[in-house]
């Protein structure tokens, strides 16, 4: 027996590794030349192909002269292709942070937002929208109130100095976010009802519709600062996952470590939600797939949770700007289809925690 | 190798112990004894580095272990917790691999050499065949054997144990005790709590009885496991009844 599962094994992980190194990223590739085409103004997946490699490689590929039809470009490069680029760039980002924090808090019912993270950075955004500031400014107090509110959690776990600091943290977020709540609700019913109240709402539950390219690039290279931490420190988080306690008696500095992965998720988080607003569930939920489709190993969950969060944030963003006639919030459709299928996997995963 | 100095411990500034001297030798394995809240696992959190020490010092071959980074102090003392649900559903595998932390830098991950002994702890300990389990998944004694060989994966040179036998059935119990004197067979000294004082004669050269945070008695066990110590430890009569044939020890309360 013992054996037959040492044969098994690395195949299993050589089947896992062509998974994620090769069918994933594959299939996500053909998701976004999809998302590309569908819209109010269908074009043709040849024709999508076509035309980001004539912009890409300047070359002309099947000889086709759609590549030329400057609508047809208009459409793919100009509309849709920014916004593709932010959902699989903020889908990652929110599922890598969510992977992060559940191992750090020992929690699988944590999203980036345990400590606070959405509620500052909304507040922010709030605070933005009231004082009508241009929006690179709304987006700017995002972020900077994101990481505020991070800060301040981390302070008051750090000053508090509990038996178990995990705990301390968890406990001084729901505090701090209760607080951060109540002040986007002072500013809600202070705001003009007619011009930023909508602003507002549209804000709190998150869409891409406005992402620019510029605004991209703005927040990428935090998205890449908050990353490194997460890639670099792949194995020793496993080690988190174990408790503080475990985690330093078997050689970790966790007050080292854990202040670099809490700033690391934090950064990305806050980048994130700084442009499209707040998007529920992605941090919480995909994780959780990623887990039951590679196992809790950080080394490959890391990867596997930023294919399927961006593949999920991609999809869901195709959703939101085609079921309807109106364009429908991020935030309502990532729970109108994550939570069905959150409990869907409560109900017949047999693993626990998976 | 571990020399305690005049040592108090306990959390903030309430001391649970204090004025425990005491030298560990290499390959030496001592079982602790103690009624609940006595300190033992107070103890065993300084002995590791967790918890500064509130007076004396606790000292690695001759080097005070406040003064080691963790990872100094890790590789030589290892600490087999209490047999524990772990929350992620890790492989038996990876789980024994994490035992190398103290062999890693920081952004480091395992190689081969690292796997390689993860692989001779689990051999090690028989448990060969359980490596591509789900740790969440196996029982409460071979949970108990793994996090025994994530301890040796890190090839420490004294291993602490709280409570090894804890919640195991009797069989399990025995091929833990087993383990342990192979342990010292190899050099590697031991430091375990037990509940059971006949699991002393099992497996340790000396016993140390800790009550009110003092240490009450330091020896061999045919001289320190007495009905009248463990009147005085535990508030109960107890027989200590030789085995001459099977030249074992073993205790049992004397009830009703």
């Amino acid at each position: 027996m013992s054996d037959s599962a040492r044969v098994a094994a690395p195949a299993r992980t050589r089947l896992r590794g062509l998974g994620l190194g090769v069918l994933a990223p594959a299939a996500l590739l053909l998701l976004v030349l999809v998302s590309l085409g569908i819209g109010r103004y269908p074009v043709p997946l040849a024709d999508v192909v076509s035309i980001l490699a004539a912009k890409l490689l300047g070359t002309k590929l099947f000889g086709t002269s759609a590549a030329l039809d400057p609508t047809m470009q208009t459409v793919v490069l100009q509309v849709r292709l920014p916004r593709v680029l932010g959902a699989l760039v903020v889908g990652a980002g929110l599922a890598a942070a969510g992977a992060t924090y559940q191992g750090l808090f020992r929690n699988p019912l944590v999203s980036p937002d345990i400590l606070g993270v959405s509620a500052g950075a909304s507040l922010g955004a709030v605070l933005g929208i009231v004082l009508s500031l241009p929006v690179a400014a709304i987006q700017g107090l995002a972020f900077a109130g994101g990481l505020a509110a991070v800060g301040t959690v981390y302070a008051i776990g750090f000053a508090v100095r509990r038996h178990d600091p995990v705990l301390t943290l968890v406990l001084a977020g729901v505090a701090v976010g209760a607080l951060l709540g109540a002040a986007i609700s002072l500013l809600k019913v202070l705001a003009d009802p007619y011009n930023q109240l909508p602003a507002i709402t549209f804000w709190l539950l998150g869409s891409l519709a406005s992402a620019t390219p510029g605004d991209l690039g703005a927040i990428l290279p935090a998205m890449g600062l908050g990353l490194a931490p997460l890639v670099l420190l792949r194995w020793r988080m496993n080690l988190m996952s174990l408790g503080d306690e475990e985690a330093r008696a078997l050689g970790v500095e966790t007050r080292r470590i854990r202040p670099v992965l809490v700033a690391g998720a934090t950064l990305v988080t806050a980048a994130a939600v700084s442009v499209t607003g707040v998007i529920g569930w992605v941090g919480l939920i995909v994780p959780h797939v990623a887990r039951l489709l590679v196992g809790p190993d950080f080394r490959r969950l890391l990867p596997a949770s930023l294919l399927l969060g961006a593949a999920y944030l991609t999809a869901v963003d195709l959703l939101a700007r085609t079921v309807a006639s109106i364009e429908v919030p991020l935030g309502i459709l990532t729970a109108l289809v994550g939570a069905p299928f959150f409990l869907w996997l409560l109900a017949t995963s047999r693993r626990g925690w998976a | 190798m571990l020399d305690i100095r005049d040592l108090a411990f306990g959390y903030g500034a309430r001391a649970v112990g204090t004025g425990l001297t005491l030298t560990l030798e290499p390959g030496e394995a001592l079982c602790l004894l103690g009624p609940n809240g006595g300190g033992k696992t107070t103890l065993f959190k300084t002995l590791l580095g967790l918890l500064r020490p509130l007076a004396g010092r606790v000292l690695l071959d001759g080097t005070d272990l406040a003064t080691l980074p963790r990872r100094a102090i890790a590789q030589a003392i290892a600490y087999v917790p209490q047999a524990h649900a772990a929350l992620f559903p890790f492989s038996v595998r990876d789980v024994v691999l994490m035992g190398r932390a103290s062999r890693l830098s920081a952004f480091a991950s395992p190689g081969p050499a690292d796997r390689a002994a993860a692989e001779r702890a689990l051999a090690a300990l028989g448990i060969g065949h359980l490596a591509e389990r789900i740790y969440t998944e196996i029982s409460g004694g071979e949970r108990q054997l793994a996090l025994i060989a994530r301890a040796l994966a890190g090839e420490p040179r004294l291993l602490v144990m709280d409570e090894p036998t804890a919640s195991l059935d009797f069989g399990n119990q025995a091929r833990v005790l087993s383990q342990i004197r192979r342990l010292s067979d190899l050099g590697i000294a031991v430091v375990l709590s037990t509940h059971d004082p006949g699991h002393a004669f099992l497996c340790a050269d000396r016993v140390a009885l800790l009550h009110g945070g003092r240490l009450v008695a330091l020896g061999p066990p045919a001289e320190t496991v007495t009905p009248d110590s463990l009147r005085l430890l535990y508030g109960v009569e107890v027989a200590v009844v030789p085995l001459p044939e099977q030249g074992r020890t073993v205790c049992t309360p004397l009830i009703g």
